[in-house]
């Protein structure tokens, strides 16, 4: 409807005629107010928002750190650094994919373990991976803990709260498992006790990275090697996507 | 002149020198009559040694994270703690070899002790006379044990599964190294728990 046309508009033009003093000064402010009622009626709404991205966040956890070295790796490298500089690389990679990453350390520092528990619990995250490297074994291992699975309960145990999540978490590990498979790469699968991620109310695995061997064992690829680790840092970020994407798999972000 | 008081010196020195002597002689025959006894009753047959059994190892790999149980023959003490460390030590033996699936330096003496005792809480077990095995591993086999996630859990995993393929009334494991509580192994496999041997089976591979 135009502005000019609105009957408000015409009804109350028709009252002002000069010399009526106070009767005036109402007419005048009623216009002034059905005038601004006309333009509220007449311009166009704004687009209404857009509906809430969900937020998909996941948890990177360098382990070690500080005093706390890990392993020494035959490259000369220790592992806490090892663990940080891939870290660095996955970060990158899924925040270009859009995902909101959280990390327990971002230096060499010192972490408790249950402090990144903490920090893991608080993001509601739908993925929580543990960083390793070491210079034994061949390929990546992907472990889960070794908790039996239970249902979700309203008061879950500090140390064994990754129970309820313990479905899910060996769901993941099957996705990134396919992934790195993909990738050409060896990978082994297991279930051991896990200390920190025991804690953790998120689908959590640790990923450590073991040498590549050859036929006769012999090492042809360290596990802090930059291409090795870039190519593992892809594959995990693709498994990660198509964990995202996979609705039957994040539905549930509290048991 | 000489004086009196160095005569009388002199002759004690003498006297003194030659007791020494004669005392000096007396040992060394002493000894040599000693040596010659000793010959004489050397051993002639071997000590006596526990018979051979037949025990079960639980064998980790790391290529493929699997444990897998081998069939051993190894003389076995009667006594069920110095059993345990007998077998425990075989199993670190495999590992210590230069051609092993699960590499770790150490050997049979890197288990100091194991100590058998009824386990405190055997709630949940099948069976009554439930036993706490606690393995005491030398100082030097956790400061040379590889580090990582795979290889120390392997490690802990297969000692609880060969203790319990061998002594079926075992039903929890606990370590110590040094006789200390330890946090870690080498940085990652948990000391602080007490292992469930029934949570613990053998596998085999999950390589893909």
């Amino acid at each position: 409807m135009p502005w000019s046309k609105h009957p408000n508009w015409v009804s109350q033009v028709s009252l002002l005629r000069p010399g009526r003093g106070l009767g005036t000064g109402i007419c005048l402010i009623a216009v002034f107010v059905s005038a601004l009622s006309c333009i509220g009626q007449i311009a166009p709404l704004p687009p209404a928002p857009p509906p809430p991205t969900p937020r998909f966040v996941v948890v990177l956890d360098a382990a070690h750190g500080g005093d706390d070295t890990g392993a020494h790796l035959d490259s000369g490298q220790l592992e806490k650094s090892a663990n940080l500089i891939l870290n660095v690389r996955m970060r990158s990679l899924l925040a270009a994919r859009g995902f909101q990453v959280l990390t327990t350390r971002e230096t060499d520092a010192s972490v408790d373990l249950d402090r990144r528990a903490e920090l893991a619990n608080h993001a509601r995250a739908i993925a929580c991976l543990s960083l390793h490297a070491s210079e034994s074994g061949s390929g990546v291992h992907l472990f889960a803990s070794s908790l039996a699975p239970t249902q979700p309960s309203r008061f879950t145990p500090w140390k064994t709260a990754q129970a309820a999540w313990e479905t899910r978490s060996l769901a993941l590990a099957g996705a990134m498992n396919s992934a790195l498979i993909q990738a050409g790469l060896n990978v082994t699968l297991g279930r051991i006790p896990l200390p920190g991620i025991e804690s953790m109310t998120c689908p959590a695995i640790a990923v450590e990275l073991g040498p590549i061997r050859d036929s006769d064992g012999v090492i042809t690829t360290e596990s802090d090697n930059p291409d090795y680790q870039a190519k593992v840092a892809v594959a995990l970020a693709a498994a990660l996507l198509e964990w995202r994407s996979d609705p039957s798999r994040t539905e549930a972000r509290q048991p | 002149m000489i004086p009196r008081y160095q005569k009388i010196l002199f002759a004690i020195l003498l006297i003194a020198s030659l007791g020494m002597g004669f005392k000096l002689w007396q040992l060394r025959d002493r000894a040599h009559k000693r040596l010659l006894v000793g010959e004489t009753t050397a051993p002639t047959q071997a000590p006596e040694v526990a018979p051979a059994e037949q025990a079960t190892l639980v064998a980790a790999n790391d290529t493929d994270n699997s444990l897998v149980p081998q069939i051993h023959s190894l003389p076995l003490p009667a006594d069920p703690g110095a059993r345990a460390r007998a077998i425990l030590g075989k199993l670190l033996d495999l590992y210590a070899a230069p051609d092993a699936t699960h590499p770790v330096p150490g050997g049979t003496g890197s288990v100091a002790q194991v100590f058998l005792m009824t386990a405190p809480d055997a709630k949940g077990s099948d069976h009554t006379g439930s036993q706490l095995a606690v393995v005491d591993f030398t100082g030097t086999f956790a400061a040379s044990h590889p580090s990582g996630l795979e290889t120390e859990s392997l490690t802990v995993l297969s000692i609880c599964a060969t203790l319990r393929a061998n002594m079926p009334s075992v039903t929890e494991v606990r370590f110590l190294v040094d006789g200390q509580l330890r946090p870690t192994l080498a940085g990652h496999a948990d000391l602080t728990r007490t292992y469930l041997t029934s949570d613990i089976t053998p596998s085999e591979g999950t390589r893909q």
